[in-house]
């Protein structure tokens, strides 16, 4: 599926009930199963973006539109959230079936299809825990499987891997990678990490800090599978620093400025 | 170069535990309380000897009183507190819901909330007779105000992040009450279970003491108006171990109610 977000804005009111840009005039495409990661400064509206695409708020101006077949029953989106944003209440196994619950697919159904992803999450034998058993790292596992398993056409990814410690994020950096080369899903993978950003995505779309608007869409011209080697080519390096020559001085501004 | 042994802090940042010393304050005193008592320093009218109460209560249970006391007591604890408990919850989940019956509801409970319920059991008499109904009313407005601003409280709490998350997962209004507002409120309403005990025994003895022939209220009441002090004990004690076993019973409900809070 595709995503068409054309000229979209978007201000809210602060805690002082000031107006906030967060977005200006945002426009991008995603190809269908395509992986374009968002980067920008602190407070650049990533967040305010995908909360957009996922029909948590509503643009003041342009517009959003997913273009292509889509299955009955099949969500058009899915979220990750950074903070894994799991219930606490619920065991691993309980926390994947959630989306399918709402999506009113039958228990017996529903425990096969969640079984499936925890399986491709690498989270079997951890079915009965609760989330403050798991690790950081486990609790995102059980996060993607949650979203994965609505099968939804566009899986947004806000932040997902930056609560994890740098060991750790780079495993589950490949991991994400390996299940959607079997996935395909289209993603849309919010990120502040400009490394991340490059060894994940074919794609990069920098936005600048408030109000937000694209300032470049770098292409990744790294071959897949991505492995860890890459991270020294010359290719790579060579989108990093595209990217954060981009955002340097936006960065300090907002370093200044003490801005979140 | 001079050598130096790490610093021994450690010791600060220990608090050891003292198995013995819990069982040998309880018992010391109980010894106390028995030898003072039969020295005749203290004469057994003002307060009798712990084995005396023992006996006096074993005594009781024999004769069936006991358990007429005790059995009358729980009956109007267990309804008043029955009732007030669902009431609390229900009326508590509606206005951390929705808006509106926020806007109504808050106003109203901060203006009732302070109302000592004991001071309205005269007019509950008035209104419900001097029967079971005004006890276990008394007690069921005891328990209901403070089940109603803990689960209130609770579902208000509930982490915006999980509210978004089941939102974005396609979750309707009653799903978001049934799998995130009320399980986000459990714990709250869990201390409002265990305020609410406290409240309705503290309630369930004034209202024996000032209508009733029957209960363990009564049973102290009448005791000291008997100057029996050593059946007043035994009323005093069951009161003790009502409200621990009622503790107990709430915590060990609480685990199996909430078991992602249990080995945390």
């Amino acid at each position: 599926m595709r995503i068409r977000v054309d000229n979209v804005s978007k201000s809210y009111g602060d805690a002082r009930a000031r107006r906030v840009e967060a977005l200006t005039g945002v426009t991008f495409t995603v190809e269908a199963e395509e992986l374009v990661a968002v980067v920008g400064p602190s407070g650049c509206g990533k967040s305010t973006l995908l909360n957009l695409l996922a029909g948590l708020l509503r643009p003041d101006a342009g517009t959003i539109d997913f273009e292509g077949p889509l299955r009955a029953g099949r969500p058009a989106t899915a979220m990750v959230f950074q903070e894994f944003a799991l219930f606490p209440w619920r065991t691993a196994q309980s926390n994947v079936e959630f989306g399918l619950e709402e999506s009113g697919v039958p228990a017996r159904e529903r425990r096969a299809i969640a079984r499936r992803f925890i399986e491709l999450t690498g989270l079997g034998g951890f079915e009965t825990r609760y989330p403050h058993q798991l690790s950081g790292g486990m609790r995102q596992r059980v996060g993607i499987a949650r979203a994965l398993a609505v099968d939804p056409a566009v899986l947004l990814m806000d932040e997902p891997f930056s609560a994890l410690d740098a060991q750790t994020r780079q495993l589950m950096q490949e991991e994400l990678l390996a299940i959607w080369a079997r996935t395909r899903q289209t993603i849309l993978y919010v990120t502040h990490n400009i490394h991340e950003a490059v060894f994940m995505a074919d794609r990069v779309v920098v936005l600048s800090r408030r109000p937000g608007r694209v300032l470049e869409i770098v292409p990744v011209e790294l071959p897949r599978p991505r492995v860890e080697g890459m991270l020294g080519e010359a290719v790579f390096l060579g989108a990093v620093e595209r990217i954060w020559s981009l955002i340097k001085s936006q960065a300090r501004e907002a370093l200044r400025e003490g801005a979140a | 170069m001079s050598r130096r042994a790490a610093p021994d802090r450690a010791r600060l940042l220990v608090r050891r535990e003292h198995p013995v010393a819990r069982i040998a304050g309880l018992a010391g005193l109980l010894v106390l309380w028995e030898l003072l008592t039969r020295t005749g320093w203290i004469p057994p009218l003002f307060l009798p000897s712990p084995l005396a109460v023992l006996g006096s209560g074993l005594e009781m249970l024999r004769s069936g009183e006991l358990t007429t006391h005790v059995v009358t007591s729980l009956e109007r604890i267990a309804l008043g507190f029955g009732l007030g408990a669902l009431a609390g919850v229900a009326v508590g989940l509606a206005v951390g819901v929705f808006g509106v019956l926020e806007a109504i509801g808050n106003p109203i409970i901060a203006a009732t909330f302070p109302v000592p319920k004991i001071a309205l059991l005269p007019l509950l008499i008035l209104w419900l007779g001097i029967g079971e109904a005004s006890k276990v009313a008394v007690i069921t407005l005891g328990v209901f105000f403070p089940m109603a601003i803990n689960t209130y409280t609770g579902v208000r709490h509930a982490d915006p992040l999980l509210i978004r998350a089941a939102v974005s997962f396609g979750a309707g209004r009653w799903s978001l009450i049934r799998k995130v507002m009320l399980p986000s409120a459990l714990p709250m309403v869990f201390a409002g279970l265990k305020l609410g005990a406290g409240t309705s025994l503290l309630l369930l003895v004034a209202a024996e003491m000032i209508a009733a022939s029957s209960g363990i209220g009564f049973l102290v009441l009448n005791a000291q108006n008997l100057m029996e002090t050593t059946r007043l004990m035994v009323g005093i004690v069951l009161l003790s171990l009502l409200g621990l076993a009622s503790h107990w019973l709430l915590s060990r409900l609480e685990r199996v109610a909430i078991p992602w809070k249990a080995d945390a």
